[in-house]
């Protein structure tokens, strides 16, 4: 019996860890002022709990238990080396021995995540510096991890994370979250490494793709956790949805061995439906939202096709209209592409041929394999087998993923057998 | 904290725009009481850089790096964090033609003083 209470004790700190630690984190990096810090109080505060609770019992309330404790040993070392570094930290320093108890009540923890990712986010850091920050700060994950995750050295990842928290406090990029004026744009900034995240996970086709396809988990979670804390803002609750609908396709993206299946030969039955269901609902509540923009709509195109029931069916008058919206909220050269292969598959191969015609005339998108991938497809369907092979291998050129040239050699090949 | 604002433009760019809209931000930002210093340089033709090796001297016409945006001027401000620093730069009228470069001070005499 007392074994087992130990084991369930045990669970159930672990499951506290988890559920805590990214908040104790945020809010003690806005009491100490410091990542650095932050992470060892947080670090001695677990200690201590391990230490203590099973003796004592856990806490009524951990978090702030957790916080205090960190604050206190943060404290107690600065006190040990108490020779203040510089005239200039003085004050810094001094603010942390001031215990506000309004500091540690929880609608203030709360928005210290929303501090947090801001502050991960500031576009005074480069963009490879805010995903590694917000996967190593937000979401947990070790610097081997991210490492891991996106193919590079580790040593690369850790330097990443070091100069980024050197700008931080060297040019004391504020803990705070934006003021209204400046929340747009900011928060344009967090939903882009976020979509970062989720397609680094997503389009995973080399390397350690199971570790690639948690980054996409780990970017609906953030975005989940951000719904939660700024609910008010449509286009957060249109990333999600967008991330939730093209996740719901992953079983039935890729074959065994890898290869790409495109979205109208998927098997539909592989799709997730709790997933579509969910994204579903969220488009349309954003979409009810004033001042949505172009995550919601590409979220509202990727309903369309998760709502149909067979490819044949999908309604593309709905999906070129909905490309219309986008295209004069976030006029692309892209986006002009993807509304080209709806109009064809509206009205036919040659109405495309005549956009995408107009695409290579005005010099756009000339490295982009998609392009002349789309131009062959519409060949290929007017059954303008020659045209259709020479712009197969100017893709082919382009591309530089695996499935993707893989995918277009075999519909070389198929032309080549007629 | 404090932090300089490099003022960068093409000068061709810079010379639209009229004195009298740098004048007036000058002097709402030091009547801010964030502006510290703040000066307009002469243009980029006038520059000489100054360089030394081995104790030699040496003296060369025109600026330490020919670039397309060309050093115009700068403010040294005083703001609370980067954000409002850049609040600040972002009111500097030559923004709207160039750059801003903003940089914080790094505190040397006062770390000397302590003896880092």
């Amino acid at each position: 019996m007392v074994e087992e209470s130990e084991q369930d004790f045990s669970k159930k700190l672990e499951q506290l860890y988890r559920n805590e630690f990214r908040r104790v984190l945020a809010t003690l990096i806005r009491l100490l002022g410091d990542f650095d810090q932050a992470e060892e109080a947080l670090h001695d505060a677990f200690k201590a709990a391990l230490e203590q609770w099973p003796q004592q019992g856990i806490p009524e309330n951990p978090r702030a238990w957790l916080v205090s404790v960190g604050r206190f040993k943060a404290i107690d070392k600065l006190r040990r080396d108490s020779r203040f570094d510089t005239f200039d930290e003085i004050p810094a320093q001094l603010d942390i021995f001031i215990v506000n108890p309004e500091d540690e009540q929880d609608e203030c923890l709360e928005d210290d995540q929303l501090r947090l990712i801001f502050t991960c986010c500031h576009p005074s850091l480069s963009v490879e510096a805010q995903v590694a920050l917000t996967l190593r700060e937000i979401c947990g994950l070790t610097t081997e991890e991210i490492a891991r995750a996106f193919l590079i050295a580790p040593k690369t990842a850790a330097q990443r994370i070091v100069r980024a928290k050197a700008k931080i406090r060297d040019t004391r990029i504020p803990y705070e979250v934006p003021a209204h004026e400046q929340l747009p744009e900011r928060l344009n900034s967090v939903l882009q490494v976020i979509y970062l995240v989720f397609n680094e996970g997503y389009s995973a086709s080399s390397g350690h793709v199971l570790a690639r396809h948690d980054l996409s988990a780990e970017a609906i979670r953030l975005g989940k956790l951000l719904m939660e804390l700024l609910s008010s803002e449509p286009e957060i609750l249109g990333i999600v949805a967008l991330m939730l609908l093209q996740d719901s396709r992953r079983a039935a993206r890729t074959t065994s061995e890898g290869d790409l299946i495109l979205l109208n030969e998927q098997d539909r039955a592989l799709w997730d439906r709790d997933q579509i269901s969910e994204g579903v609902a969220l488009v349309k509540c954003a979409l009810s939202l004033s001042g949505f923009g172009a995550y919601t709509v590409q979220a509202a195109i990727a309903a369309v096709h998760a709502e149909a029931p067979s490819a044949d069916k999908t309604d593309w008058r709905e999906i070129t209209g909905l490309y219309d919206v986008l295209l004069r909220i976030y006029p692309s050269p892209v986006v002009e592409l993807n509304r080209a292969v709806a109009i064809a598959m509206r009205d036919g191969p040659e109405a495309g041929l005549a956009l995408i015609e107009v695409l290579i005339s005005q010099g756009q998108l000339e490295d982009y394999h998609f392009l002349y991938a789309a131009q062959a497809d519409f060949h290929r369907r007017l059954g303008q087998t020659d045209q259709a092979i020479l712009a197969y291998q100017h893709a082919l050129k382009l591309a530089q993923q695996e499935p993707e040239r893989r995918f277009l050699q075999k519909r070389l090949a198929e032309l080549h057998n007629k | 904290m404090k932090y300089l604002c490099l003022v960068y433009s093409e000068e061709s760019l810079l010379d639209t725009m009229p004195d009298s809209d740098c004048l007036e931000y000058d002097e709402s930002i030091r009547k801010s009481g964030h502006c510290l210093a703040s000066e307009a340089l002469q243009p980029v033709h006038t520059a000489t850089t100054v360089r030394v090796r081995d104790g030699k001297v040496s003296i060369t016409d025109g600026p330490f790096a020919e670039t397309k945006e060309q050093l115009a001027g700068f403010y040294l401000i005083d703001a609370s964090h980067l954000d409002e620093a850049i609040e600040l730069a972002a009111k500097i009228p030559p923004a709207q033609v160039g750059s801003i470069e903003v940089r914080p001070i790094r505190p040397i005499r006062e770390m000397a003083r302590q003896g880092k």
